[in-house]
């Protein structure tokens, strides 16, 4: 009778132990404050993206630091600092891991969101999620991996620009920053030699929180929640006073129109296409003998974004990407190579190993996830914290990354959509696969694409770390092969056709000043 | 969706019915029962959310196990109880490949602490101390067509058993513990995006009432299980199922017992089982046969567990 009471004390008290292990403290709760090793005080003569010149936009004198109203801008920040509570601490260490990142991070949030296909309509047909109705049903956006890597590249490229046209006044205009102009201002975060007029940190609030409007319009109120919070956590930091936060948001803002005007115009509303236009791409891979992809979804679902294969390009010109880009065709659905290749995916159907499942899951990214351009921006941003960068360096690698991550999505789109390659699957029914089939042709690997273009932009960025990111970019494309999705070729193909798209970034990057 | 298999395998499949931790008889003391059972449930029909809904991608989703069962008398008032389930899934459409594999070790310490003995009736009150463990890798993350959940539990379960001449009820209720799952990426959106590969997993309480008729030769009882998880978040629309779903189950079933009287110590089960409400779990309807067999470690007689004792 005592040893039960024994037992059952062990028991509860087990259990009591493990219930306390039960909270995870999660990997960017760990990222460090940003300190740059160098502070870039150059980047105001990068060369920018869409911006004519550094200074296209204007962004007015700032007030005196011996003016009052400066002053009054002063007592702002110590009211601020008068409490310094622990939530206020906790806001201003997660600001102040960096303003890229963070914005990065937030977008990864809501392509995550949002990345659920609609539910069908009673009559099997499948509804299309409208921008000008973003919060019914089915909610827009679909940002599925193409939509996410455009959403990515305009987010990313909009902050370098609007770094640059930041850092460009900052040199101008010298302000000091409020630490330098009152001692009695408590700096709550490493010191910026930089001058804080305008705010490189509201730049990139501004000019992201406008791109992050236009592509999750159904996410307003959370985004202006996060600026808020941001500007809030520059002037308790005792970082920023209200003038250059204002200034930086005014001049973010200014710069996301161009990049606003350009994502209302590079064909990304039309890649949906119509019935007739998806009836026809089945009909023309038919008319060349061989066999069109056709949905394995019931009810079958249109193929998704056909038509994403033409929008504009960041990197180079749509001529290019048909002429130097686009792969060579698949193997013959008809050909022994391709018998050879169905094969060899039947045999990773029936023997995969748990090794091989958990690559197959890893870089899956699938559903409900930040897709494999958010993978790679989770990776990238993971290494950028350990380099100490600037913000406006860290802008322009996440551009670079990401201008070639959408230019992959757009030349893996018009490749998938110009061979119209069927899935292993769709040929052999006894293909079952440990991931979701993706509603799309096979040919290339959209994974591989992806993985060859960040993997050569992040090798550039960061050389010691090259051998890895390519290891990662074939394990992410062979992780397609195991999970009996895509035929060898798709990955092969899709690993040659991303180096190519990711080569563009690099030449970018070799001569836009910031070497 | 996954989940709701998982559920189904889990927990009302394996541990509502047989010669289980639910019920409220105990082997005398060094008698072994040793049985295994084998159980198919499906269902074509499940709750995303609240949401009634099938999916044409996935069809009929199946799974059948194959249980091994022991009870052993520690003495006449302590039981020892292990289940060993092997489980393969199956879904009839779409492409996603179905599952099978050992899955979670359960063991459990039932314990009589408390007998009251009336003129014609007996009231019994028992708690029952359980934990499991996976013995393999099996991805929790492939619902609902993962084998199981992948997470540690431990639970505490308390239990009131009345028994009038042959007629019988018996209530518990169980609080479970479960540990943290692991899995094979380092991201994962629950109702916000999380950086990590662990996922912290809700508890979850079961209520288990059955009752009815019990004799030295049968066994013939209605069970109702609940299954609440404390916690957890909805599949959205259209979504995926994912390992810390709020899935709730309310089940009814019927359990046979039958002792036969031509080999001593050897008994059958076969029970029925219907899911008639649920969140985040498929709509299951499943039953489980067995055979068990009483090994005797002393040099006494044997004798029948299902007797009341005293």
């Amino acid at each position: 009778m005592k040893k039960i009471f024994l037992y059952i004390s062990i028991f509860t008290a087990i259990t009591t132990l493990n219930a306390c292990k039960k909270s995870i403290v999660e990997e960017n709760e760990r990222y460090q404050l940003l300190n740059p090793t160098r502070p870039d005080a150059n980047a105001g003569t990068w060369r920018p993206i869409l911006l004519t010149t550094a200074n296209e936009f204007a962004c007015p004198t700032p007030i005196a630091t011996t003016s009052p109203d400066y002053v009054l801008q002063l007592n702002e920040i110590k009211s601020f600092q008068n409490d310094i509570t622990p939530e206020k601490r906790k806001l201003v260490n997660y600001w102040g891991a960096g303003a890229v990142l963070r914005w990065n991070e937030i977008m990864r949030e809501l392509v995550a969101k949002h990345n659920v296909p609609p539910y069908q309509n009673a009559d099997g047909t499948y509804p299309i999620p409208s921008a000008n109705n973003p919060l019914a049903y089915p909610t827009f956006p679909f940002s599925n991996p193409p939509y996410a890597a455009r959403a990515y590249a305009y987010l990313s490229a909009a902050q370098y620009d609007a770094c640059i046209a930041a850092y460009f006044y900052k040199n101008q205009y010298n302000r000091n920053a409020p630490f330098n102009v009152d001692g009695n201002i408590q700096t709550l975060l490493p010191k910026s030699t930089l001058p804080s007029f305008p705010s490189e940190d509201a730049v990139v609030m501004g000019v992201s929180a406008e791109l992050l409007k236009l592509l999750f319009p159904g996410d307003q109120d959370y985004i202006n929640q996060k600026a808020e919070e941001h500007k809030r956590a520059r002037l308790i930091a005792g970082a920023n006073v209200r003038s250059d936060l204002d200034a930086g948001e005014a001049l973010g803002k200014l710069v996301a129109t161009k990049f606003i005007a350009r994502a209302r115009n590079d064909r990304a509303g039309a890649a949906v296409g119509t019935p007739a236009i998806w009836a026809a791409l089945e009909a023309n891979t038919a008319a060349t003998g061989e066999i069109p992809w056709i949905s394995q979804e019931s009810p079958k679902r249109p193929g998704m974004l056909p038509l994403f294969g033409r929008v504009r390009t960041f990197l180079f010109d749509s001529l290019t990407m048909v002429t130097s880009i686009r792969p060579s065709a698949p193997p013959s659905t008809s050909s022994p190579q391709f018998a050879t290749e169905l094969a060899e995916v039947l045999n990773y159907s029936k023997n995969i190993t748990r090794e091989q499942l958990r690559i197959a899951h890893f870089w899956a990214d699938g559903i409900n996830t930040y897709t494999p351009p958010g993978h790679w921006n989770y990776i990238a941003a993971t290494d950028f914290v350990q380099q100490n960068f600037s913000e406006a360096r860290w802008a322009r690698n996440m551009a670079l990354l990401n201008m070639s991550l959408m230019d992959a999505a757009i030349a893996c789109w018009d490749a998938k959509y110009f061979y119209f390659n069927p899935r292993p699957s769709q040929i052999n029914n006894d293909i079952k696969t440990v991931t979701g089939l993706p509603n799309f042709p096979a040919y290339i690997s959209g994974h591989s694409t992806f993985s060859a273009a960040a993997a050569t932009v992040l090798g550039y960025v960061i050389p010691a770390n090259a051998t890895s990111y390519n290891a990662m970019a074939k394990e992410a494309s062979e992780s397609r092969l195991c999970g009996a999705i895509h035929f060898r070729s798709d990955c092969e193909k899709g690993l040659e056709t991303g180096n190519k798209v990711g080569s563009y970034a690099v030449t970018r990057g070799r001569t836009d000043g910031a070497e | 969706m996954k989940k709701i298999l998982l559920i189904l395998i889990i927990f009302l499949t394996t541990k509502s019915f047989a010669q289980t931790e639910m019920d409220g008889l105990l082997m005398e003391k060094n008698l072994f029962c040793v049985g295994a059972t084998y159980g198919k449930t499906n269902w074509k029909n499940y709750w995303e959310g609240t949401l009634k809904r099938d999916n044409q991608n996935l069809g009929k989703v199946s799974s059948s196990n194959i249980m091994i069962n022991g009870n052993y008398g520690i003495t006449s008032k302590l039981n020892a109880i292990f289940t060993l389930p092997y489980i393969k899934t199956k879904a009839s459409a779409g492409q996603l490949a179905g599952q099978k594999g050992i899955q979670d070790f359960s063991l459990y310490l039932k314990w009589v602490g408390y007998t009251k003995q009336f003129k014609k009736s007996i009231l019994k009150g028992i708690l029952v101390g359980g934990a499991s463990v996976p013995l393999t890798k099996y991805t929790p993350d492939i619902l609902p067509l993962s084998i199981g959940l992948q997470s540690k539990t431990a639970s505490i379960r308390a239990m009131v058993d009345f028994q009038q001449s042959n007629w019988f009820g018996t209530a518990s209720g169980t609080y479970i513990y479960r540990g943290n799952v692991k899995l094979d990426r380092n991201t994962y959106y629950t109702t916000e995006l999380h950086y990590s590969n662990m996922v912290q997993m809700p508890n979850a309480t079961n209520i288990n009432i059955r009752g009815g008729y019990r004799s030295e030769t049968w066994i013939i009882e209605a069970i109702a299980n609940k299954w609440i998880t404390n916690g957890g978040f909805d599949i959205s629309k259209n979504n995926v199922p994912f390992v810390s779903n709020k899935m709730d189950a309310t089940t009814l079933g019927l359990h046979i017992k039958y002792e036969t009287n031509f080999v001593d110590g050897l008994s059958f089960v076969a029970d029925g089982m219907k899911t008639v409400s649920g969140r985040n779990v498929g709509q299951t309807s499943g039953f489980i046969v067995g055979a068990f067999y009483i090994m005797d470690f002393t040099k006494k007689k044997k004798t029948s567990s299902t007797e009341p004792k005293k």
